[in-house]
């Protein structure tokens, strides 16, 4: 797969039709991928790759490039074209200015998993078929991938693309998906439980704003929290439980935009299942609106900002829901 | 040098936590570990680290500075410093204790800042040698033995056995504490533990991390460099390398308005934030580039100019594990030192 | 532990007299609450005012330390906190700090030499310090020399003292040049930016230059002097960034390896080539 997306991208940047091609680039370990553009064939040759590690979601990296007069190629995994599909609804990404490749996901490692489990001295990772081999300074362990798969991709949602210029592989299908388990689980819990679950999740919060800067739904150019105009700028708040909030109001913020990427999660140094909170909305927004997934096609009306006469009451939230 | 046998540290835990309070690295639920305080039944994490530093027992990441009362054109001011309590610290590592020591060089010199040393003189610590370094450590590039870590008393851990040595005063005052504990012994264990780490160290992936290339007096050498733009290029501009740092001390002054009066308090900040420079006429540092430049030139660079060529990096590794899109200070040293090998 | 040393703890301020000095520029007199000056400084030095709730920010006192009643800011409206310092009136409590940062070197390299100060806007705030300090001991030094402008004569700070002490028949070799941006009504002197008006006056080198003002003024009006055959050591100048301790230790306010609270604001010309070009 790796092999015909170098071949294609550099096709492309050698017809001219594009200027730059955005993808993943190897970092010291196996499974260190930073984004990067790539502007030569032989850049391509040299760094480019597309493997079992290649986790971020290349779609808000195409904003600082929508603006030049020459086409960017981006390379998208299924659950990242929800993501610039969405964008492109809220004309936040300049559509014409991207030629868009389409590519097959077969679901991302997590490497905090295997780090969890007390894997250290990791000098190699690879993930062959089911087998994800890990050699360490310490030992070598086999795993099975499904264990040591990201949690967004074990839930994943869609093998289908929802935008692309051109697709390489085959196109997939919207899956079953179990990703509403964990919301049911804290739904189920009594109010003062779920309050303490996210009071423990939410202390360890470094105020980073990596979820925030990573998330392809934030496109604000300057944020509240970060506008000393808006009254409530901070960086961390006085109090923890204001502290909370930037959370709670990120969630709201993006609610029935999110296409639950799951980066929020991926991105966090804390391991806070932030994407839960996002999965909620989610949730909450089919039982009260109908399906409805953000990201699926292009100019698509999300329910928050339209009216139908089936819409629930507002007094759907006094009544807890019902 | 003294002993205890390894199912006996609950109990030094007990004693120690009788008479001061104390901090040990214990797992979170989510498969990190983190500094809390002890209580009965705590289990030490055996992460070799925290996911934040240790930094937070000194200058945490906000804190009280002063509070105003107003009335009318009046304006109280509250001084809300009070002597902190003494605490211990347990299973701090190498890279983190010397941290500490860049840290004591930005707040303990003039003036001096009287909210970290107040922290700092009521703290012991306690480090822990390390003896499963991870793929992402380089404190040797920074000339930190990890198996010789500082601190006022330094531990190592074997399979049965933890051992402790007084470095300072504190220290000692930290054995007496538990003594009843300890066990005097030599350290043949030690030794030999010592060995096989170091035989370690040599084969991570960084064991070969210079830092000759850098240090004081190369500003203009690296800061014109185009390797910057490449560099940064994807940078989401977020705050992990920072605040995971234990050697990143920037903060930001900022006031709350309680509806009963203000309290102005301080708190992590970093330098790869948009408005960190910025002032109601402009900003200096524009784009990501530069914000990115300052954090790597400030650590590599204008540090060790201020501070007799010690570097602003202690080599622990956080960012390398943290970075959303895994850029770092290991990537920097090596795509900037390649230049310089030109 | 030694709680007396109050690195950021402020403390309060009267603001005794508020006066609109031009259009977007007030100048405001403070004391501390005993009546008496609360803060002792050096020309350039500066201090951070506080309203509490509002904002923090650092500001040059322009009153020279030979003044020994009270402090002075003159400050321009341009942002969140120099707003509400805008709407402050007589009697209003505010917090100080400091003095921070170091000094233009009035006693040292600045005595016994001719002196050009040049500024523009409220970049004459800063060297305000200076030119009454010099003024105070006019026989330290030789002929002073001021040049000043502004976009137009409303804008042009000081108005009053400088006709009225600086361009006194009184005052023994100080030459005050003023210039606006563009002509106006009521106004025959002269007319063109600040740079260009150094040029034409074209001054004798063997002094020292001391510069104040927007960075674009500073960059030609430094790159006039040393057409007119300065060099670097003779001038002088004071930066201003971003800053929210004042003491060196928050990090913001950084060139290169210098922090310009701490080892600035006032920095010869010299040794700013030598830190990068990041302010």
């Amino acid at each position: 797969m790796q092999e015909v997306m170098k071949k294609r991208a550099k096709e492309l940047l050698a017809s001219g039709e594009v200027t730059r091609v955005i993808g993943w680039k190897k970092n010291e370990f196996d499974y260190d991928i930073t984004p990067a553009v790539f502007e030569t064939a032989e850049a391509i040759d040299r760094d480019f790759v597309y493997d079992d590690f290649c986790g971020p979601n290349l779609s808000k990296f195409t904003f600082q490039h929508q603006k030049n007069d020459t086409k960017t190629l981006v390379f998208l995994k299924p659950c990242d074209t929800y993501s610039m599909t969405q964008m492109v609804t809220e004309h936040r990404v300049n559509r014409d200015a991207l030629y868009i490749i389409g590519i097959p996901c077969f679901g991302k490692i997590d490497i905090e998993k295997i780090k969890a489990d007390g894997m250290t001295g990791i000098l190699s990772v690879t993930s062959e078929g089911a087998d994800v081999k890990v050699h360490t300074l310490y030992g070598d362990k086999t795993y099975v991938k499904i264990d040591v798969m990201a949690e967004r991709c074990l839930a994943c949602k869609s093998k289908y693309h929802t935008i692309y210029d051109e697709l390489i592989g085959e196109e997939g299908e919207v899956m079953e998906t179990d990703r509403f388990d964990q919301v049911k689980e804290l739904e189920a819990m009594t109010p003062d439980q779920r309050f303490e679950f996210w009071r423990g999740e939410l202390s360890r919060c470094i105020r980073c704003n990596a979820c925030r800067n990573a998330c392809p739904a934030c496109t604000c150019e300057s944020c509240v929290f970060d506008n000393p105009e808006s009254g409530i700028a901070q960086k961390a708040a006085a109090d923890s439980f204001e502290e909370n909030m930037f959370h709670i109001i990120r969630a709201f913020h993006v609610a029935g935009r999110c296409t639950d990427c799951g980066e929020c999660s991926r991105v966090c140094p804390q391991h806070i299942p932030l994407h839960l909170l996002n999965r909620k909305f989610i949730s909450d927004i089919n039982g009260y609106y109908g399906e409805y997934q953000a990201g699926e096609e292009v100019g698509q009306r999300a329910p928050l900002v339209n009216f139908t006469k089936e819409d629930v009451e507002p007094d759907v939230v006094a009544k807890g829901g019902k | 040098m003294y002993r205890i046998p390894r199912e006996k540290l609950d109990q030094l835990f007990a004693l120690t936590a009788e008479k001061e309070t104390l901090y040990i690295p214990t797992d979170a639920t989510s498969g990190i570990a983190q500094f809390k305080k002890w209580n009965e039944g705590m289990k030490m994490s055996e992460k070799l680290k925290t996911s934040r530093s240790a930094k937070d027992f000194f200058f945490p990441q906000t804190e009280a500075l002063v509070n105003f009362k107003i009335s009318g054109k009046k304006i109280d001011i509250i001084d809300p410093r009070e002597e902190c309590e003494d605490f211990v610290i347990f299973g701090v590592r190498a890279c983190d204790a010397k941290s500490f020591e860049i840290l004591d060089s930005v707040f303990l010199v003039d003036p001096v800042d009287t909210y970290y040393k107040n922290r700092r003189e009521h703290g012991t610590i306690v480090t822990l040698a390390c003896s499963r370094p991870s793929e992402s450590c380089f404190c040797t590039t920074f000339d930190i033995d990890p198996t010789e870590p500082a601190g006022d008393v330094s531990a190592w851990m074997t399979d049965d056995s933890v051992y402790f040595k007084a470095n300072t005063e504190k220290g000692e005052k930290y054995i007496a504490l538990v003594s009843s504990l300890l066990e005097e012994t030599d350290g043949a264990d030690v030794d030999a533990q010592k060995v096989a780490t170091k035989e370690i160290l040599g084969k991570l992936p960084f064991a070969n991390l210079k830092k000759d290339a850098f240090g004081g007096g190369k500003t203009e050498q690296y800061f014109g460099s185009p390797k910057w733009a490449e560099l940064s290029e994807a940078c989401l501009g977020c705050g992990t390398c920072t605040f995971v740092c234990p050697t990143c001390q920037c903060y930001d002054i900022r006031d709350f308005d309680t509806g009963h009066g203000i309290n102005r308090f301080r708190c992590w900040d970093s330098c790869m934030y948009s408005d960190f420079t910025k002032m109601a006429h402009g900003n200096p540092r524009l784009s990501q580039k530069e914000r990115f430049r300052q954090r790597f030139m400030h650590k590599l660079v204008y540090y060790p100019e201020n501070h007799d060529e010690v570097f602003a990096c202690v080599g622990c590794g956080r960012c390398v594990e943290k970075c959303p899109i895994s850029m770092n200070i290991v990537k920097v040293m090596k795509t900037l030192g390649e230049e310089e090998a030109k | 532990m030694n709680m007396n040393l109050e690195t950021l703890i402020p403390i309060v301020g009267v603001v005794t007299e508020v006066k609109q000095d031009t259009p977007d520029i007030k100048n405001f007199r403070v004391v501390g609450r005993d009546g008496k000056k609360p803060i002792q400084h050096m020309p350039g030095q500066c201090a951070m005012v506080s309203i509490p709730g509002v904002g923090e920010a650092m500001f040059s006192i322009t009153s020279s330390p030979t003044n020994e009643d009270y402090i002075e800011f003159e400050i321009k409206k341009c942002g969140c906190l120099t707003n509400w310092l805008h709407m402050i009136e007589a009697g209003q409590e505010i917090t100080v700090r400091g003095p921070y940062g170091n000094a233009f070197p009035v006693d040292d390299a600045f005595a016994g030499h001719d002196l050009l100060i040049i500024a523009g806007g409220v970049g004459l705030a800063p060297v305000r310090s200076v030119i009454n300090y010099c003024r105070h001991h006019r026989d330290r030094y030789g002929k002073i020399d001021i040049v000043y402008g502004s976009r137009s004569k409303e804008d042009l700070a000081f108005y009053d003292e400088i006709i009225n002490e600086w361009m006194s028949p009184d005052e023994k070799d100080v030459h005050v040049h003023l210039t606006i941006d563009r002509e106006q009504e009521n106004w025959d002197g002269h007319v063109g930016f600040v740079p260009n008006y150094v040029k034409e006056l074209g001054f004798d080198t063997d002094k020292i230059a001391i510069l104040c003002g927007p960075p674009i003024m500073i960059k030609f009006t430094l790159a006039g002097l040393k057409e007119i055959g300065f060099s670097e050591q003779q001038i002088y100048t004071t930066l201003e960034l971003k800053m929210k301790c004042g003491v060196g230790k928050c990090g913001r306010c950084n060139v290169g390896s210098k922090y310009v609270c701490k080892d600035g604001p006032v920095f010869r010309m010299d040794e700013l080539s030598e830190l990068p070009d990041e302010y």
